[in-house]
């Protein structure tokens, strides 16, 4: 194709493309203007109904919970087609040589990584677990907090630690708490099912409004997920990493 | 809208284009985890702290390393090639 062809063909989509786009921008309400029928009623009804004073939580895990599964099986979905296409791609025989590799890379690491990978990596645990059990006090979450604590994984990797250590296979551990965290949500979806009347009901005690006990099966979905994505996203990162160190082992 | 608002507006749309006018893939990487560190502090602006963690955690962390990750493989691939 020519250039003056692909110009062409990019031209008669992207003008459209931009028209349409600020069309639908000129017809957004303000930032300022007063809320919508459906975020009043929410905003009115959330935290006395559910005790979670985060409404987007409330919403997110309880009154929509069944969008939040899929969402959640998407990232599960995703993390299991990296680690099959990955290691469709690289032979078995290397398979033991990504676990020698992964030891020796800690020779890598400068000594400044060490120690900033090393004090980074508890305070990352900590503020994701943070964000993960407060998701329905203050922002954040199930999936905020899974992406905090899978980039405390990759202080601890930057820093040449090894994460693989003794008989725990680290990968089969993450992988476990990928599934684990996935089956965990539903298994609360069903849940309401058996002790409630619908699928993804409600049905443990609410607690008291503004305490970290609050919002019955709100926080326990939260901490399923949480799993999940810090799983997904690890497993995610040590499929491409395994993949360098392989690509690195045989080229030395 | 307020001043700190019109300003993270302003941010972003600078930081978007520094973004393509990066030419170099790997410093495309960096930039592109500066812009989302500027989009999370407009979804914060707007009052969607959310989202803005979400932004934090997906655009200037995740993405950028992925991105990362996969010019370092293309690069290994390459040399072998």
């Amino acid at each position: 194709m020519s250039e003056r062809t692909r110009l062409a063909v990019f031209l008669a989509g992207a003008v459209p493309l931009a028209a349409l786009l600020t069309l639908a921008l000129i017809g957004l309400p303000g930032s300022d203007l007063p809320l919508g029928d459906l975020a009043g009623t929410i905003a009115a009804h959330a935290v006395p109904e559910r005790k979670g004073t985060n409404t987007v939580i409330d919403v997110a895990f309880d009154y929509r919970a069944l969008d939040t599964l899929g969402e959640e099986f998407m990232v599960f979905v995703a993390a299991i087609g990296t680690a099959v296409l990955l290691r469709a791609t690289r032979a078995d025989d290397e398979r033991s040589n990504v676990e020698e590799r992964r030891e020796l890379h800690g020779d890598d690491a400068s000594e400044l990584m060490r120690w900033a990978g090393g004090a980074l990596a508890p305070v990352t645990v900590l503020v994701g677990l943070y964000v993960v059990s407060h998701g329905q006090l203050t922002p954040g979450g199930g999936f905020q907090g899974g992406v905090v604590l899978a980039t405390a994984f990759l202080f601890v990797y930057l820093s040449g630690r090894r994460v693989a250590s003794g008989r725990v296979n680290a990968l089969s551990l993450t992988e476990a708490a990928e599934a684990a965290g996935a089956a965990g949500f539903a298994l609360i979806g069903i849940g309401g099912l058996i002790f409630g009347a619908v699928l993804m009901e409600n049905f443990v005690d609410l607690g008291s409004k503004g305490s970290v006990w609050s919002g019955g099966t709100i926080p326990l979905a939260n901490v399923a997920v949480g799993i999940e994505v810090a799983g997904a996203f690890v497993v995610i990162l040590t499929e491409l990493l395994d993949q360098l160190v392989v690509g690195r082992g045989a080229r030395r | 809208m307020i001043a700190v608002q019109y300003a993270t507006l302003v941010l972003v749309a600078v930081a978007g284009t520094l973004v393509v006018l990066a030419r170099d893939p790997r410093r495309q990487a960096v930039v592109t985890g500066v812009f989302g560190l500027a989009l999370s502090i407009l979804f914060f602006a707007f009052q969607a702290p959310d989202v803005a963690l979400s932004a934090l955690a997906v655009g200037t962390v995740a993405m950028p390393g992925m991105i990362l990750l996969a010019l370092a493989m293309i690069a290994r691939e390459d040399e072998d090639g």
